[in-house]
């Protein structure tokens, strides 16, 4: 039953990344980039990780896509992919080159890893995740603050118009 | 249950679609999108392991990651943007120079 459900969203999310890297118009592709982090998300959650279930519908899907959305409307892209690429024996190397990469990637990352199985399952809920993030993680945790703060003021230096 | 090398080589399949986007799109804001599956696989990746091992730190490396992510995503728009204004076009195969 629980591979069932899993072949179903990781069919889901490979679609939408193809879809993504596949269709010319970038609204499209970040509708389909949105399904994908909804089906991450859904994978989350069938693994016990409920905070970061949570957070990534709401930064990822929420904040961060919004954004991304703004971008493509003030920019109105869409004539760059058309015309002659002058570039095309290069990007259709890309091919090849990805299928060896995920092949080497399947090697590493995909194999049955030795060692015993996890004892206790390790539950992600919002109590657990923010107790480790508050005691053994505390200073990355504040170090997160003044990073977001430095991109705030980065973008307003960027955005601000020269006059 | 479902085996942990399932959702790692889920993982590794969504990194690869996302280094092909990076390498074959012209258009800065879908190289961009393709950089964010390409994290998010690693995020998968990432909790996938922390399960395996029966602890919680690769969950809260993954919140780091989404913080970065989205300062980056900040950053980088505005980048685009600003390139955006003094170029007039979009495509990436124009941003040869460092500086003008």
């Amino acid at each position: 039953m629980a591979r069932a459900v899993f072949l179903l969203v990781a069919a889901v999310a490979v679609g939408s990344a193809l879809g993504l890297i596949l269709r010319r118009n970038a609204i499209h592709g970040a509708l389909f980039l949105v399904v994908n982090l909804g089906s991450i998300a859904a994978l989350y959650l069938m693994m016990g990780a409920e905070f970061l279930a949570a957070a990534q519908v709401i930064v990822y899907a929420g904040a961060i896509m919004v954004l991304f959305v703004f971008a493509i409307m003030v920019l109105i892209p869409g004539k760059e992919e058309i015309g002659p690429d002058p570039h095309r024996r290069a990007r259709l190397a890309a091919l090849p080159v990805g299928a060896l990469l995920f092949v080497l990637l399947v090697l590493v990352v995909g194999r049955r890893w030795a060692g015993p199985a996890a004892t206790t399952t390790a539950s992600g809920t919002p109590d657990a995740v923010g107790r480790l993030l508050f005691t053994s993680y505390l200073f990355p945790f504040e170090l997160t603050s003044v990073l977001l703060l430095a991109a705030m003021v980065g973008v307003l230096v960027l955005a601000r118009r020269r006059a | 249950m479902v085996p942990e090398s399932y959702y790692s080589s889920l993982s590794a399949v969504l990194f690869t679609i996302g280094v092909v986007g990076v390498v074959v799109r012209r258009n800065p804001l879908v190289i961009f999108m393709s950089i964010e599956l390409m994290l998010n696989a690693a995020n998968l990746a990432l909790v996938a392991f922390g399960q395996r091992f029966g602890n919680l730190d690769g969950q809260a490396v993954v919140f780091f990651v989404m913080a970065v992510a989205a300062a980056e995503v900040a950053v980088g728009l505005a980048i685009i943007v600003s390139i955006f204004r003094v170029r007039r076009r979009l495509s990436v195969d124009d941003l040869s120079l460092m500086r003008w």
